[in-house]
């Protein structure tokens, strides 16, 4: 047989159903993927349209375009959303989802149904928490939702309710994908792909999914306590029962400061899928940089309190936590120095995906630096709760969380969509959205340090704030202004680009080997991997060739994936992957109905909801064996 | 308009203490080095952009891995090395010196000291061993450290005035302290830094550092009980607090008036500004101010009354005169 008839054969085998039902009943990562690219690009804008409300408010002293009820519930849903429904779901959603199985060499994730039900979680816990907002009854003690402001006693009604049971939910969703990313990132690469071939990217979304899940429980825990003191009247945080405020600030920052690495991680990981793809050469200290990238995720683990310096914790405790803060800047800068020598002994060409990750290494270190600065106790004590501390992590997560996520999407528009994006108008709206961010966040420094206090719905003319409010406000606008250029040139490229083949960049890893939009089975025959560059291993490329024509590891008898040991990456066994199916939305839409009868605390209601779930998922499981004779 | 500030700066970078000036010049040298360090980073970047169509620092002679000894040496060099050097420096100086000029005083080390208790929203302030309680507005002697115990009436605050010393969250069930030492005599803004609802906004303080005579004698007429009225109009007025709405709330030491939802108001002619740095103390805003709080601080705790202007007049006529 010929190379395309095993290509015909595995497309049969592999194919979703036509229409809507394909996108409803999907196991396909690329197309969870990009449900999960769509959605949370929609609460990007959600989250974005929030800050320049925000903006627009602060443009000057005094200015009463929203009154401070609604001010508290738009910083409060910006932060939830920009970090729980934004960054995390389109690192780990959509990049992650779509990418990594192509990177390892796979056909899908692990658990591909699994996959599916996160994104039906998260789509219910998006819409959940966003219906508080049309309600009026939005969260507004901020993302961080200290108690007892958080307590029934200072915020009655359903606000707090609706956040603490929407992180909940949404935390299944992450929770879930974390787990099936190590399995499949451990698992399923392709034979060949010992741990230390396995592209950078992988390595960083390896460290992103332990991250979450070890830090997600924490927070669970504490959105749970919060919610049984609420409405079951537990004394968790409740001081004149016994119970501690403080409590909550150490399991929410014992998930909160992993959480800034789970943002950057990731980007960290396209950075270095871009970096030697514009420069032609492999990323510089290969194995300090892998390190390195899970490093940042475990010592991140032992930094929390250095959020809660001002709350009068002994000063042995404070200044341990300085030290680990410390030791995090290491994995830091060896990777900073890593990209820049891959620039400089490549052969850098900035276009615009390699614009953006130059764009990131500036504000990467931009933000690091200030936040080495917060390991020097007294000064951390002086700034905290203040502008700067916003500038600092605004630089970091806008500067390097969402830069990459910007150049990612020029970068894999191709692979994507089969289309070329327009270059000059990607390099002019990189360019905007450089000056935009930085005319927006860098004054926050300098406000801050004059005493500029946080969630502030107005502050007062004569302290000399006003000037550097108004330049932040107007370099919002020209932030959103390159946004939509980006966008709107996707748009046009998808429509009117020109055809991009399947490696327009000489692109280093696996993705670029097969066509563009990949096919549904994604390799045609399980690549030869030798390297962490595989794309560049000319001669692993004819093998595969040579393998489609002869069907050696084609693997054409069902859903067939190959499965591989964890560290060495030997071939295992040949595992039969699941087809698509309703289950997960099902799931889904039954687990939604639990948490809305939970915030109506409809407790029978509850019961029988918890029912449908458990029956859902018998339906799941029952459905297993018929399938396999299929 | 609402008054522009209400006197006083709140400049971290315009110190009027030793504690404040150590975090301010170790502010200027970390900014210092961190410029260096972006500028280092960011050369490396022009550099590299400069030599774009070059390949590699030894071309293509060097293989696959064209300079990668060098990006070893610099790797290592300038991510592992420098940085450690630069931040066990940093981590003596800041977190082995400074925290400790800065930190709160010993017990019993200090001359005096004063209670800050943190309300949805504004502030009051006490002095142990007197009766003197006052609201937003703390009067300290210059050059006298000062022992400040910061707690809460209800949510996390944080006392925060920035030209004296680093900031101090009040947790409920917690006796936090602070160090809080003016060298010169002046009027410092602080505000509220911890985020604590819907006036979190308008809950600033003003810190007045005096020579210590003034301030003792401040402290003494603060400590008394209130004036009893003169005329007939502000007898009217006391009359209208004492029956009214008012005295359910507030306090007036030396009459019937023992509310204490808000803030204590036995001296309230004496203070400078009102309801957390919001607006001026002058008889026109105070009348303002008791016909619609709500107007100028939202959802704070006290309701319009839709008192006649001939009732307002009268309290505004009995407040004033509490110096």
């Amino acid at each position: 047989m010929s190379a395309a008839v095993y290509e015909e054969r595995l497309e049969r085998m592999w194919q979703s159903r036509p229409g809507v039902l394909g996108w409803v009943m999907t196991t396909d990562h690329k197309r969870i993927g990009l449900l999960y690219f769509w959605t949370t690009l929609v609460l990007f804008a959600a989250g974005g349209a929030e800050a320049l409300l925000i903006r627009t408010q602060l443009i000057q002293p005094n200015q009463h375009l929203v009154g401070p009820a609604t001010y508290d519930e738009l910083f409060t849903m910006h932060g939830v959303t920009m970090i729980f429904f934004f960054i995390i779901p389109m690192t780990t959603g959509a990049f992650g989802n779509y990418l990594l199985p192509l990177m390892i060499g796979a056909r899908d994730m692990a658990f591909p149904r699994l996959n599916a039900l996160s994104y039906w979680i998260f789509l219910g816990s998006g819409l959940f928490i966003y219906t508080s907002l049309f309600l009026g009854m939005a969260p507004n003690a901020g993302w961080f939702d200290y108690v007892p402001l958080a307590s029934r006693q200072f915020d009655p009604g359903h606000a707090i309710d609706f956040y603490c049971l929407g992180i909940i939910f949404n935390g299944l969703a992450s929770t879930l994908t974390a787990g099936n990313f190590i399995v499949t990132i451990l698992k399923l690469r392709a034979p060949g792909m010992s741990f230390n071939r396995m592209p950078l990217f992988c390595f960083a979304f390896l460290a992103a999914s332990w991250g979450l899940l070890f830090a997600l429980p924490s927070l669970s825990a504490d959105t749970i306590f919060l919610f049984l003191d609420r409405n079951i009247g537990t004394h968790f945080f409740d001081v004149a029962k016994g119970g501690s405020t403080l409590l909550w600030q150490h399991l929410f920052w014992i998930f909160g400061h992993p959480e800034v690495y789970i943002l950057i991680v990731p980007a960290f990981g396209i950075a270095t899928e871009i970096i030697p793809a514009f420069t032609q050469r492999r990323v510089v200290a290969f194995p300090l940089v892998a390190v390195a990238e899970l490093l940042v995720v475990f010592i991140g683990f032992g930094v929390w309190a250095h959020h809660m310096f001002a709350t009068g914790m002994p000063t042995v405790t404070v200044i341990f936590f300085a030290a680990a803060t410390a030791a995090v800047v290491i994995p830091s800068t060896i990777q900073v120095f890593a990209w820049c020598m891959t620039f400089i002994t490549g052969n850098a060409q900035f276009k615009t995906p390699l614009l953006f990750i130059a764009g990131f290494i500036f504000m990467f270190v931009a933000g690091g630096l200030t936040g080495i600065m917060f390991l020097a106790v007294p000064f951390d004590q002086q700034v905290t709760d203040t502008y700067f501390v916003i500038a600092h992590f605004h630089y970091i997560i806008f500067g390097a969380a969402v830069f990459p996520i910007f150049g990612g999407m020029y970068f894999w528009f191709p692979k994507v969509t089969g289309k070329l994006y327009f270059e000059l108008p990607g390099q002019i709206s990189f360019w905007i959205i450089f000056l935009g961010t930085n005319l927006l966040f860098f004054p926050m420094h300098l406000v801050g340090l004059a005493g500029m206090p946080r969630r502030n719905y107005t502050y007062p003319a004569g302290l000399g704030w006003g000037a550097d409010n108004l330049a932040e406000t107007i370099g919002s606008y020209i932030t959103t202004v390159g946004i939509l250029l980006l966008l709107g040139n996707l748009v046009v490229s998808y429509f009117r680009g020109p055809p991009a083949g399947a490696d327009p960049w000489h692109g280093a890893t696996l993705e670029w080997t097969i066509p563009s939009p990949p096919p549904e089975y994604n390799f045609a025959v399980i690549p030869k991997v030798s390297s962490a560059y595989a794309n560049w291993d000319v001669e692993d490329r004819e093998e595969d060739r040579r393998r489609l024509a002869e069907g050696v590891m084609v693997l054409d008898e069902g859903h067939e994936q190959p499965v591989s040991s964890p560290v060495d990456g030997w071939f295992a066994e040949i595992a039969e992957m699941p087809h698509d199916s309703l289950w997960p939305i099902v799931l889904a839409v039954a687990l939604s109905v639990v948490f809305v009868l939970l915030l109506l605390h409809l407790w029978m209601g509850t019961a029988f909801a918890l029912a449908g779930v458990m029956l859902a998922l018998l339906g799941w499981h029952g459905e297993e064996p018929e399938e396999t004779d299929a | 308009m609402l008054l522009a500030g209400c006197g006083g700066r709140q400049d971290t970078l315009d110190p009027h203490s030793h504690q404040a000036g150590d975090i301010a010049n170790l502010f200027w040298v970390m900014m210092a080095v961190s410029f260096g360090g972006l500028a280092l980073v960011t050369g490396l970047l022009v550099f590299a952009w400069v030599r774009r169509r070059r390949r590699g620092i030894g071309g293509d002679t060097e293989g696959p891995h064209p300079g990668e000894r060098t990006g070893w040496f610099v790797v290592v060099g300038m991510g592992v090395v420098f940085p450690l050097t630069v931040i066990v420096a940093l981590f003596i100086v800041s977190d082995w010196a400074i925290v400790n000029i800065t930190q709160a005083p010993a017990a019993s080390s200090t001359a005096m000291t004063v209670e800050a208790v943190g309300h949805e929203w504004y502030w009051s302030f006490k002095y142990p061993g007197t009766k003197a309680v006052t609201a937003d507005e703390l009067h300290i002697p210059v050059d006298t450290r000062v022992n400040l115990v910061a707690t809460t009436a209800d949510v996390i605050h944080s006392f925060w005035v920035p030209e004296l010393n680093r900031k101090i969250d009040t947790i409920p069930g917690q006796q936090n302290r602070i160090l809080l030492y003016a060298n010169q005599t002046g009027v410092y803004r602080g505000q509220c830094a911890e985020y604590c609802g819907l006036q979190h906004a308008h809950m600033g303080m003003l810190v007045f550092a005096q020579p210590e005579a003034e301030f003792r004698k401040w402290l003494k007429r603060e400590a008394a009980p209130a004036a009893a009225p003169t005329t007939a109009l502000e007898r009217r007025g006391e009359r209208l607090f004492l029956d009214g709405a008012c005295s359910s709330c507030h306090a007036i030491r030396g009459t019937s008036a023992k509310g204490y939802v808000g803030p204590d108001l036995t001296h309230l002619g004496s203070r400078t500004t009102l309801a957390g740095l919001t607006i001026p103390n002058t008889p026109s805003y105070l009348a303002r101010w008791i016909t619609a709080p709500q107007h100028f601080k939202p959802g704070n705790q006290m309701p319009d009354l839709n008192l006649p202007p001939a009732q307002v007049g009268a309290l505004v006529a009995y407040l004033e005169s509490l110096k």
